[in-house]
């Protein structure tokens, strides 16, 4: 059976987002090899995860177990490569997340299988699926084949919708056969950015601050409240301590593509817009009107950040 | 307590360069374009110069490609590592093919810590590092990165962000992974990813870039590895992606307002 195993993830008993995103990739992958979608969640204490899950209308397996309370690479590994031969899957994914893109590649390591990154779409015919990648910091896409009996792939999540409910499918508890004695790393502990915006990654708007800001983000994140936004930030803010690396949008941090982006004293470098230009519409705001973001933006201001944002968000408010 | 230390050095198009697809899709524009070190790898030779320096130990890099790839490698004993493997092969290599070479290269050196960029900036795979851990089973500690932001004092004494146990038997890495920071505790042998705020790497300075002349660099053949190597992540075409036309420019924040309440709808 050509079947395909999607790897859930989940956090604080949630399932994160990304993965309803990753479920219609793997629907669709399915249905192209006429197998069946099966859904791997891992973790400690996740039944109600399990259950939420199959209400997607997938086959669930929840692998519950103290070892894998956290998202080790090492102890989640082997648990995924065991469930894909258990399945008969041809096709394992997830999201490409920094969990997906920590974990998948493991996988596809002890399942001597080729895997493909950060997928954007599907090609090929039937059921030969080939895979829509970038390449050079999204400055190229590429058409990939993989030549291993199983393939392994992570998906931008936003390429592809998220699933929506249907049908129930079966939860059924899957092996974890890991000795949490013979394990060489250690959760060591983990320190949340914790907001009250919208995630990154999730949000309907985002605005954005660079270098322009000199490490004052406050118009940037007054901007952002006023709109209910979350906050992103260029290479360089995030490089010179100003921000969470977490706000990182361009194609090594986060890749946005909210229906607005608002990109403030940003001057627009490759790597950022491979980050960003999926937006439906981009706002520039920038003091130097050559700055290469003026070319992608659909409306572009020249204009101080610091001037230019509290008007906005004055305007806006009284808008209301 | 010393440390041997393995790391990469891929030979890349130059972050900078402006990179095109050949018209039929078979490959990109090279006439024009340079090339250096990948900037991740970059990074990871960096981490490991600062751990044998706090810790002592040996640094050794390896790089897989053709006579150019030497000059990666070369660049990697300049800013200090002390010696150098070549493995010659030619032709496209995948992350499957990249790991089996390296795991060889791991047998043969028996180091206590493997580091590598999280991806290399061509082919932006993001694969090598874990596929490398998982053939030999070992630990891995993706994406590293410190709670030190670059701009900190400790990044100033170029102080290593990996942290050594005081037994030196295991590592401390914090990674960054979605919604904040996490620490990993690795025990050694183990292989780390390197993720952009690590550490900010040092150029050569010209006496390391004459000893680098000197420095030992063997070669092996790929072929001779006993590795299966053709390419089982298939390119078959490339594209440039879809342009996005630029729209206007607006007067003022009136103008703009009213554009995206009136015109785009989106506030």
């Amino acid at each position: 059976m050509a079947n395909v195993l999607i790897v859930a993830e989940q956090f604080g008993g949630a399932v994160r987002k990304a993965t309803l995103h990753a479920l219609s990739a793997g629907r669709e992958v399915a249905r192209r090899t006429g197998g069946t979608l099966h859904v791997a969640v891992l973790g400690s204490g996740i039944g109600p995860v399990a259950e939420e899950l199959a209400g997607y209308g997938a086959e669930v397996h929840a692998a519950d177990a103290a070892v894998l309370e956290h998202p080790l690479a090492e102890a989640h590994a082997p648990v995924v490569a065991e469930l894909a031969r258990a399945v008969e899957a041809t096709h394992v994914g997830a999201a490409a997340t920094a969990f997906g893109k920590d974990l998948l590649p493991r996988v596809a390591g002890l399942l001597e299988a080729a895997m493909a990154t950060e997928v954007l779409g599907f090609g090929g015919e039937g059921a030969e699926v080939t895979f829509r990648r970038p390449m050079w910091a999204g400055n190229v896409l590429a058409e990939v084949a993989l030549a291993t009996p199983v393939k392994v792939f992570t998906v931008r999540a936003t390429e592809f919708p998220a699933a929506a409910k249907e049908g129930k499918g079966a939860v059924t508890t899957a092996q974890v056969s890991v000795d949490a004695g013979a394990l060489r790393t250690r959760y060591a502990g983990f320190t949340e950015v914790k907001s009250a915006r919208p995630e990154l990654t999730e949000a309907r708007i985002v605005v954005a601050g660079g270098r322009g800001t000199k490490g004052d983000f406050k118009p940037i994140e007054a901007l952002a409240d006023e709109l209910n936004a979350a906050v992103g930030a260029s290479r360089a803010a995030v490089d010179a301590g100003w921000v969470p690396n977490d706000w990182q949008v361009g194609q090594t941090g986060k890749v946005v593509a909210p229906e607005l982006y608002v990109a403030a004293g940003i001057s627009g470098a490759i790597q950022h817009l491979a980050g960003m230009k999926g937006s439906k519409v981009i706002v520039a705001v920038n003091k130097d009107p050559d700055a290469p973001i003026f070319q992608l933006a659909d409306y572009g201001l020249v204009a101080d950040l610091f001037k230019a944002l509290p008007e906005l968000a004055e305007k806006l408010k009284k808008s209301r | 307590m010393s440390l041997k230390i393995l790391v990469t050095a891929k030979r890349v198009e130059d972050p900078e360069s402006k990179i095109k697809v050949k018209p039929d899709g078979s490959g990109i524009v090279t006439d024009g374009v340079n090339y250096k070190m990948n900037p991740f790898d970059e990074i990871a030779v960096e981490e490991a110069l600062r751990l044998k320096e706090k810790h002592g130990g040996e640094v050794i890099v390896a790089s897989i490609g053709g006579d150019k790839s030497a000059t990666e490698i070369r660049a990697a004993l300049a800013m200090g590592a002390d010696r150098g493997i070549l493995v010659r092969h030619d032709g496209p290599l995948d992350p499957v093919g990249v790991s089996a070479v390296l795991a060889k290269v791991f047998e043969q050196e028996k180091p206590d810590l493997v580091i590598l960029g999280k991806q290399s900036i061509d082919d932006d795979q993001n694969q090598a590092g874990q596929y490398l851990a998982a053939r030999l089973r070992l630990p891995q500690a993706t994406f590293a990165s410190k709670t030190e932001s670059l701009e900190s004092e400790a990044e100033q004494k170029k102080e290593p962000g990996l942290r050594l146990a005081a037994d030196g038997k295991s590592l401390a890495v914090v990674r960054e992974v979605d919604g904040g920071v996490e620490t990993l505790e690795v025990s050694l042998p183990a292989v780390v990813t390197t993720d952009l705020r690590l550490n900010k790497p040092r150029f050569a300075s010209l006496p390391g870039i004459m000893k680098a002349k000197k420095k030992e660099l063997k070669e092996l053949q790929a072929s001779a590895l006993g590795v299966e190597l053709a390419p089982k992540v298939v390119v078959k075409k490339l594209s440039a992606p879809p342009s996005r036309k630029g729209g206007v420019k607006v007067a003022d924040v009136e103008e703009l307002f009213s554009k995206l309440h009136g015109e785009a709808k989106v506030v």
